[in-house]
């Protein structure tokens, strides 16, 4: 049980994550690019009041996966810095903490635009 | 006869089929599984992570790089597009999404040049969500600071 547990929970809690983002996509005329950018930000803002913490620590990748979660990264980074260096770490901690995942983006979307083709469209 | 093409069954079905209560019903069910069983994805490389002794703060950090990963190359081989055809938000808001908004506009101009085709075209996406993102984390962080200070 405690090995399909957390399967169970990211199932949910990933799965309801992106309902909320096809309920934006069905029922209002809000392009993906839009609809990312509020993810990451709500994700930033509801980290910041202590709402998102707990979601993570019930759901893990339920939680961190979605775009919400690099919103959630984005603001802990910043205020863990902010507790180690002041102020600058404002500029500090939220890029540091996601320079992974943004640095994994643009490398592996450059070596891929340079390997592939581009596919037509069916 | 000839004027009535439809059973009454299959008129039925097809005035279900088009009507708008179904198509979203389907839509949630669709992105419901989908990002589940991609968090699910995400949930096994962070056992995996485990495994490997990385720490509190790099876990996440590699799960989200192999996962990274994972967007853009099946972007590359031209899967996540048909994923997300079926899938909608299910495919577009998990972190792959992000990956497949940077290496598909990047593919798909490769003809414009290496630096303002793909170069420029990388950040079609990621731009505005690393520009707003970044910003209010920016934000949330001089916040904090100040509250901090006030209320020590």
């Amino acid at each position: 049980m405690n090995t399909i547990m957390p399967f169970v929970k990211a199932f949910l809690i990933g799965g309801l994550i992106c309902c909320v983002g096809q309920a934006l996509i069905m029922n209002t005329k809000l392009t993906n690019a839009r609809i990312l950018v509020i993810f990451v930000v709500s994700g930033v803002f509801l980290t910041a009041l202590g709402l998102y913490k707990p979601l993570v620590d019930f759901a893990g990748a339920g939680a961190t996966v979605p775009l919400t979660g690099f919103g959630y990264s984005l603001a802990m980074g910043a205020i863990e810095a902010v507790n180690k260096y002041g102020l600058i770490g404002a500029f500090v901690g939220g890029v540091t903490r996601t320079a992974a995942g943004i640095t994994a983006a643009v490398v592996f979307g450059l070596l891929n635009a340079l390997l592939f083709k581009p596919h037509a469209k069916s | 006869m000839s004027r009535q093409p439809y059973t009454a069954a299959q008129y039925r079905k097809l005035v279900s089929d088009a009507t708008p209560g179904t198509r979203m019903l389907r839509g949630y069910l669709r992105a419901f599984w989908v990002g589940g069983a991609i968090c699910c994805l995400g949930q096994a490389i962070t056992l995996w992570a485990e495994k490997l002794n990385l720490g509190e703060i790099t876990n996440p950090m590699f799960t989200t790089s192999v996962m990274i990963f994972l967007g853009t190359t099946l972007t590359g081989l031209g899967v996540y597009d048909r994923i997300g055809k079926y899938a909608g938000a299910g495919s577009a808001v998990p972190v792959t999404g992000f990956a497949n908004s940077v290496a598909a506009p990047a593919i798909e101009f490769q003809r414009e040049g290496a630096v303002t085709g793909v170069g420029a075209r990388l950040f079609t996406l990621a731009g505005p969500v690393l520009a707003y993102g970044i910003a209010s984390s920016v934000a949330v962080g001089v916040v904090y600071w100040l509250v901090r200070g006030w209320v020590m």
